[in-house]
C-alpha cells in the first residue's frame, strides 16, 4: 500500500463515522415525562433515562472497575494491555499518549482526545447496577467532590465527555447528544436527584 | 504544506500534508529508516520514537502532533540509558530477526529513563505494546534487568 492510498483509508473512516452519527433520535427529552406526577418517580424515570449514555460500552469502556480499561462495544479488555498507572494516564512507558493523540487518528483509526484517561478507580461503573451508579455519582467522596450543579457542566460540557458521542471511526457514538443528556441530568436534579431503586 | 520538526536535535523543514503520520515522514522524508512500520494501527510497537522522552507509535500521530517538539528516533538514541539498553541487547544477543528491536529498545530506554531499576512487573507494563514474533520476551526482560544493573 503507498503512502497515498493509505491517506484514502482516511475517506472511508470519515464516511463511517458520519453515517453512524446521527443518534439524536435515541434519548427522550425532559418534558416527556412531565406526565409522571410524582416528583421522586419522575427523577427516577429520568436518570434512567440518561442510563442509557452512562451504561453505553462507549462510556463504560473508561469507568472500569480494576486496573485496566475495556474497548469496543462488546467491552472487551483494551488491546494492547494497558494499566491506568498512578495518575489514570497509563503505567510508566506506556502511557495513553503513546497511542492516543489530541484526536482521533483517522489514519491508524486510534481514537484521541487532549484529556485521554480513565475515570478514576473511585468512578468505576463497570458491574454496577444503575442505582448503584447514580448513588456513586452523587457521593462527593466518590465523585471528586462534585457538587450536583458541577456534575450536571461534567456531563453536558466536559469535552473528554462529549468524545462520547464523536468517536469517530465506525465506533458506534453514546445515544442522542450530549446536549440532550446534559437536559436530562439537569431535569433529574431538578426533581431531586432522586435515584433507581 | 510547509511544517518544521526536530529530530535527533535537528530542524528538519518539510513540505508534508500535517495529517501525515509521523512515522512517513521519518521514514520516507527523512530516510531514518530504523524506525519500522509494523501494523499501522498501533498494535505492535515497532515504529515506537520518543517524543520529549516518552515512547509514541508514530504510526498513531500526524506529524503536525510533534511540532514545537523533541523527536527521538533510534538513530539518534543516546542517553546513559540508551547506551546501557544497547550494550545489554548485544551482550545477550537478544535479538533474533531483529525487526520488532528498534522499537523494543526504543520502550526499554522510556522505562529505564523513569524507573532505573525496574521490577518485571513495571517491564510488563511498559512493554506490554511491543511485540516480538519471534518471542524474545526472556531475553528482552533479562537485558533490561541487565541494563539497569549497570545504572547508578
Amino acid at each position: 500500500m503507498d503512502r497515498h492510498s493509505r491517506h484514502g483509508l482516511s475517506a472511508v473512516f470519515l464516511l463511517a463515522a458520519l453515517s453512524a452519527g446521527a443518534h439524536a433520535a435515541d434519548l427522550r427529552a425532559p418534558d416527556s415525562f412531565a406526565a409522571i406526577a410524582d416528583r421522586s418517580e419522575r427523577s427516577r424515570a429520568l436518570f434512567v433515562e440518561a442510563g442509557k449514555v452512562i451504561e453505553h460500552p462507549r462510556c463504560l469502556n473508561c469507568h472500569p472497575v480494576g486496573e485496566r480499561p475495556t474497548q469496543g462495544t462488546d467491552m472487551h479488555p483494551h488491546s494492547p494491555l494497558v494499566m491506568r498507572g498512578a495518575d489514570d494516564k497509563g503505567a510508566v512507558g506506556m502511557r495513553c499518549t503513546t497511542c492516543h493523540q489530541a484526536a482521533n487518528f483517522e489514519a491508524s483509526g486510534v481514537p484521541g482526545h487532549p484529556l485521554w484517561h480513565v475515570a478514576p478507580a473511585s468512578m468505576a461503573w463497570q458491574t454496577r447496577s444503575l442505582a448503584q451508579i447514580c448513588e456513586q455519582i452523587k457521593d462527593p467522596g466518590r465523585n471528586g467532590g462534585k457538587t450536583l450543579a458541577q456534575i450536571q457542566e461534567h456531563m453536558a460540557h466536559d469535552s473528554l465527555v462529549g468524545w462520547g458521542w464523536r468517536p469517530g471511526g465506525q465506533r458506534e457514538p453514546a445515544p442522542g447528544t450530549q446536549a440532550q443528556f446534559g437536559a436530562l441530568i439537569a431535569a433529574w436534579i431538578d426533581t431531586g436527584a432522586a435515584c433507581p431503586r | 504544506m510547509s511544517i518544521s520538526i526536530t529530530v535527533n536535535g535537528q530542524r528538519r523543514d518539510l513540505d508534508v500534508d500535517a495529517a501525515t503520520p509521523l512515522l512517513w515522514v521519518v521514514r520516507d522524508d527523512l530516510g531514518l529508516t530504523g524506525t519500522k512500520y509494523g501494523c499501522g494501527i498501533a498494535q505492535c510497537g515497532a515504529c515506537t520514537v520518543h517524543v520529549d522522552g516518552e515512547p509514541l507509535r508514530s504510526c498513531s500521530a500526524p506529524v503536525s502532533a510533534v511540532v514545537g517538539r523533541q523527536v527521538t528516533t533510534i538513530e539518534g538514541l543516546s542517553s546513559k540509558a540508551a547506551k546501557a539498553v544497547q550494550k545489554a541487547w548485544v551482550e545477550l544477543d537478544v535479538v533474533q530477526c531483529g525487526y520488532c528491536q528498534s522499537g523494543q529498545i526504543m520502550s526499554a530506554t522510556a522505562l529505564l529513563e523513569k524507573i532505573p531499576k525496574p521490577s518485571d512487573t513495571d517491564i510488563d507494563h511498559a512493554m506490554a505494546g511491543n511485540l516480538c514474533r519471534c518471542a524474545t520476551y526472556h531475553r528482552i526482560r533479562a537485558a533490561i534487568h541487565a541494563a539497569a544493573a549497570t545504572l547508578a
